[in-house]
């Protein structure tokens, strides 16, 4: 239970998604006459849009035009606010988003190497992956008795911290969060937002989770919505790259490897430089581009698969949150647990409050820290792989991912 | 000479992944930074194509065109607040990282296409993309067997279907069953999929008579590129002069020199002698590396067999000498073989590097470390939107390959799709299996059609004055040298731009063929080559070719 992979843990895929794929991947299939009828046209339209009607074409390196373009349309439905193709550079997962977008904004050496600030807690695969893109890591604490809100102090802290060992030049957040489950509310985005435009401070944001917001009184705003409904001194300038993936909640397609960024306010000639380093990855995979086109653009009401996907997307969000809950209680009840409620994502991140003698034995059999004991006798003596917290940056306390 | 010699990635001298790390490793990105000693720069970098800088900065705006309404700027001049990442601010490395392939004729080409499906008239009917080696977009036909098997797999409620023979069924569940909740959309282990990985084994110990192959040696990655990339991240270290060097023919396939230059790695060209059918010689290679030991620590030799874009293939004799000069020379193998089944001249075959080392004395077999690339976008697949492949790594010290396992884990995995099609690829149909027939039939077509086109292409521009084309012995391009005359050369000098970009542009305005201009890939001063792919379907490439040499004789005739 410790990576994000809803498929491994037996979530079932979209059926309209694999469908449609299946055709893409065959096209003989749209001969058959067990698919719906909106699956054949969906098939045919993006088959159309590969090069010779074929999955297995290079495509553009930032991405299949067509997809680039539901993905715009989809952001613009969603906040009410356009969004331009020519933005989005869709990528082998969010993963390689952020590594493209981290690597192009790093520079300098020494006390003047790139910094970026990061949540503690965070994603597992951060700390890797900013680690090869040798940037130098500026972790903020999150505020666990707040449910892991962000904290304007905790910024500034973090950012006054390391002004003289590095320049700070972005700041990463997770909304909703990973492996928090927080999910922020359009003051705690705001506020971000100031800060960033303050600090000079470019903005990423990585929403995967979006579609699985199940916390009551909560919903989610993306970071791209609440700036532009703020002041234009913010609106117009503030540099921001969201990105969302296949690996989201209630798609699940880690396997398939596709994401993409929203890119907005970055200067036109450093846009240039997106497409130019997705180059060197040539195209990202096809049907994947094809499975973000289907994420984005879904069934809609009277189509003959609307039914069946809104009561597989329905099953998988009330799995999520119904666990979530219990899994929470659970969690509270056993001695030396506490665990924060989660508002949305797959993870959480309970607290173990572990008895002294762990970290002897920590110390002698070599192990980096006492979550990670935890989760090695955890997985020897009952099977359950779970995530250590000091991999997502906490060090002076346990968790469980 | 001591057989059992210290392995040069020895885990000391490979960059280790620590995390949170504040100190800047030495010569992580030495070359590239502000005020970094010039000595660590590329040697003499083959010329780019480079057309005017307009057309790129001016490129990610084109769009606009397409009456997509382009993003708000501050026009009301509310707050002029200068952005935090602007040209002079970003990563200088990621500036000087050009390919050739996707460059701006490319970007000319779509601009084309376009105009002429807004009605625009040309003096031609279509743009024909003879750049780029896409078997698929120039209208190859798929195998069915695979495009059957990756149907099933992502949507398993077709087994039940009668029109799928049973062998694909059989294969998919097989590779479900290999997948965690057996399905494609769960990540699969950083290295690939366990039961593809032995696949991958079995399949070259077949390819190679008999030669074992360890599973643990294969490493499944996102297209060759993807190993390639993360095999030189391994390589490169060191300052000044002892920053790595990395050897690559001239003329390469553009991602070499864009890796190289993204790396901060020093890049020692060897040429290949185009008299000799571009063939491998040794003497150039030792020039190179003499010369290049003044400046660098040349550390890896990257072959490409067969060629890219020249289309050779290297004999048996070449790739043993090659492997002495490597073991000599203290250098990593890279071995590109991803057009191992693209083999058309007669009297050459294949033969993969690993083979070759493993049948020659313990002393080269048990201690030359060599990383074989292959992958299923070329050959008689042809499935590059996959992004399906794999390397082979030999004689590599462990360390350095728990390394390896870590970087690889920051992508996480390859994609499964792509995984999985790798594994019909090592382990296509057998006879007595209902798919076997179409199978074959479907394969040899492709690959006789090829062989077909490869001589065409060979005959035709040969009898183009001005236009000399070595054999196309394999591979999927022909690299044909082109006379351009004086006069021509000093308008395009005059335009900024090198003489065979001129003549591809001004080809591809006057018949709408797109071509990728020899100075994308390298080629000795003074010479000019295009490189066209050999992939369009047969009577379309005769029109192709007729196109070009008529073009070739005008071009001639207007500059003479």
């Amino acid at each position: 239970v410790s990576s994000g992979d809803t498929h491994r843990a037996v979530l079932k895929p979209v059926s309209f998604l694999r469908q449609v794929l299946a055709v893409c991947v065959y096209p003989e299939l749209l001969e058959d006459k067990s698919l719906p009828l909106d699956v054949k046209i969906r098939a045919q339209k993006l088959l159309e849009a590969c090069d010779g009607g074929s999955v297995g074409s290079y495509t553009a390196s930032s991405g299949l035009s067509h997809v680039r373009q539901s993905i715009a349309e989809f952001i613009t439905k969603r906040d009410g606010i356009p969004s331009f193709a020519e933005n989005i550079f869709i990528c082998a997962g969010s993963q390689r988003a952020i590594m493209i977008a981290v690597k192009l904004l790093a520079s300098g050496e020494g006390t003047t190497r790139t910094g970026v600030l990061i949540p503690a807690p965070c994603p597992h695969t951060l700390y890797p992956l900013l680690d090869e893109a040798d940037v130098v890591l500026v972790p903020y604490q999150l505020m666990e008795e707040k449910g892991w809100a962000v904290e304007l102090d905790k910024l500034h802290q973090a950012l006054q911290a390391n002004r003289r060992n590095c320049e700070p030049r972005a700041i990463y957040i997770s909304n909703p969060g990973n492996p928090t489950g927080h999910v922020q509310d359009r003051k705690s985005i705001e506020e971000v937002i100031q800060f960033a435009a303050a600090e000079r401070l470019i903005l990423l944001v990585d929403e995967v989770y979006q579609d699985s917001v199940y916390g009551k009184d909560r919903e989610f705003i993306s970071y791209k919505k609440v700036l532009f409904e703020m002041d234009k001194e913010y609106a117009e300038t503030v540099e921001l790259v969201s990105f969302h993936s296949l690996s989201s909640a209630c798609v699940g397609e880690c396997g398939m490897r596709a994401g993409y960024m929203e890119v907005v306010n970055m200067d036109p000639e450093v846009m240039y430089y997106f497409d130019n380093t997705l180059c060197g990855d040539i195209s990202t995979p096809v049907t994947g581009q094809l499975a973000l086109d289907l994420m984005v653009i879904p069934p809609q009401p009277g189509d003959p698969s609307y039914d069946t996907y809104i009561q597989e997307t329905l099953f998988t969000l009330a799995t999520l949150s119904h666990n979530a809950k219990r899994v929470q209680e659970f969690l509270n009840k056993l001695p030396g647990v506490s665990c924060q409620p989660a508002m949305g994502g797959i993870y959480l991140f309970p607290r173990l409050h572990l008895p002294c003698g762990i970290k002897e034995q920590a110390k002698v059999g070599n192990v980096p820290k006492n979550d990670v004991l935890y989760c090695q006798k955890l997985l020897e003596e009952e099977g359950v792989l779970a995530g250590a917290g000091q991999y997502g940056g906490i060090t002076d306390s346990c968790h469980l991912r | 000479m001591s057989a059992t010699r210290m392995q040069m990635l020895s885990s000391r001298s490979v960059r280790l992944l620590s995390r949170g790390r504040n100190e800047m490793l030495a010569g992580r990105s030495g070359a590239q930074r502000p005020g970094g000693d010039p000595r660590t720069r590329s040697l003499t970098c083959p010329p780019l194509s480079s057309s005017s800088s307009p057309g790129r900065a001016l490129s990610s705006l084109s769009a606009t065109r397409r009456g997509l309404p382009k993003e708000k700027m501050s026009e009301n001049g509310i707050m002029s607040r200068a952005k935090v990442l602007t040209i002079d601010t970003m990563n200088p490395t990621v500036k000087k990282v050009e390919y050739a392939v996707r460059g701006p004729i490319v970007q000319r080409a779509v601009e084309l296409e376009r105009e002429l499906s807004e009605g625009m008239k040309k003096p031609f009917a279509e743009v024909i993309r003879a750049n780029i080696g896409d078997a698929h977009a120039m209208g190859q036909q798929p195998i069915t067997f695979f495009r059957q098997v990756l149907a099933l797999c992502s949507y398993p409620e077709l087994l039940s279907d009668s029109t799928f023979p049973e062998d694909t069924k059989s294969r998919a569940c097989r590779i479900l069953q290999s997948c965690g909740g057996n399905s494609m959309g769960s990540y699969s282990a950083s290295q690939g999929i366990d039961s593809v990985r032995q696949d991958v084994a079995s399949y070259i110990v077949r390819r190679d008579g008999g030669v074992p192959c360890d599973p643990n040696n294969i490493y499944l990655t996102t297209g060759a590129s993807d190993g390639i990339m993360t095999m030189l991240k391994l390589l490169v270290c060191g300052e000044g002069t002892t920053r790595t060097g990395v050897m690559i023919p001239i003329p390469q396939y553009p991602l070499y020199s864009a890796a190289l230059a993204e790396l901060g790695a020093v890049q020692i060209n060897y040429f290949l002698n185009e008299e000799k059918c571009w063939s491998l010689d040794i003497t150039e290679l030792q020039r190179a590396v003499n010369e290049a030991r003044q400046h660098c620590n040349p550390r890896a030799l990257c072959i490409i067999n067969p060629g890219n874009p020249t289309g050779q293939v290297q004999s048996r004799q070449c790739i043993e000498d090659v492997i002495r000069f490597a073991a000599k020379e203290r250098l990593f193998l890279m071995a590109d073989e991803v057009y191992q089944d693209n083999v058309y001249a007669e009297g050459c075959q294949f033969h993969s590097f690993k083979k070759v080392l493993f049948e020659m004395e313990p002393e080269y077999a048990e201690t030359v470390e060599l990383a074989s690339f292959h992958s299923t976008s070329k050959c008689y697949m042809g499935e590059c939107g996959f992004r399906g492949g794999y390397m082979e790594i030999i004689n590599m010290d462990d360390e350095v390959k728990d390394q390896l396992t870590k970087l690889l884990s920051v992508r996480l995995c390859p994609p499964v799709p792509g995984q999985a099609l790798m594994d019909l690829v090592v382990n296509p149909p057998q006879p007595g299996e209902p798919s076997y027939d179409t199978f074959i039939k479907e394969r040899t077509a492709t690959l006789s059609a090829l062989a077909e086109k490869a001589k065409l292409t060979e005959q035709v521009l040969n009898t183009v004055q001005g236009i000399s084309c070595n054999p196309v012995q394999g591979a999927m391009y022909s690299f044909p040298r082109i006379t351009i005359p004086e006069k021509a050369i000093k308008e395009a000098t005059e335009k900024g731009q090198q003489p065979d970009m001129f003549y591809c542009m001004k080809m591809l305005e006057e018949t709408g063929i797109c071509l990728v201009p020899g100075s994308g890939f390298g080629q000795k001063d003074g010479t000019y080559h295009f490189r066209m792919t050999i992939l369009p379907p047969t009577d379309k490439l005769k029109i192709l070719l007729n196109k070009v040499k008529e073009f070739h004789q005008r071009f001639i005739q207007q500059y003479s």
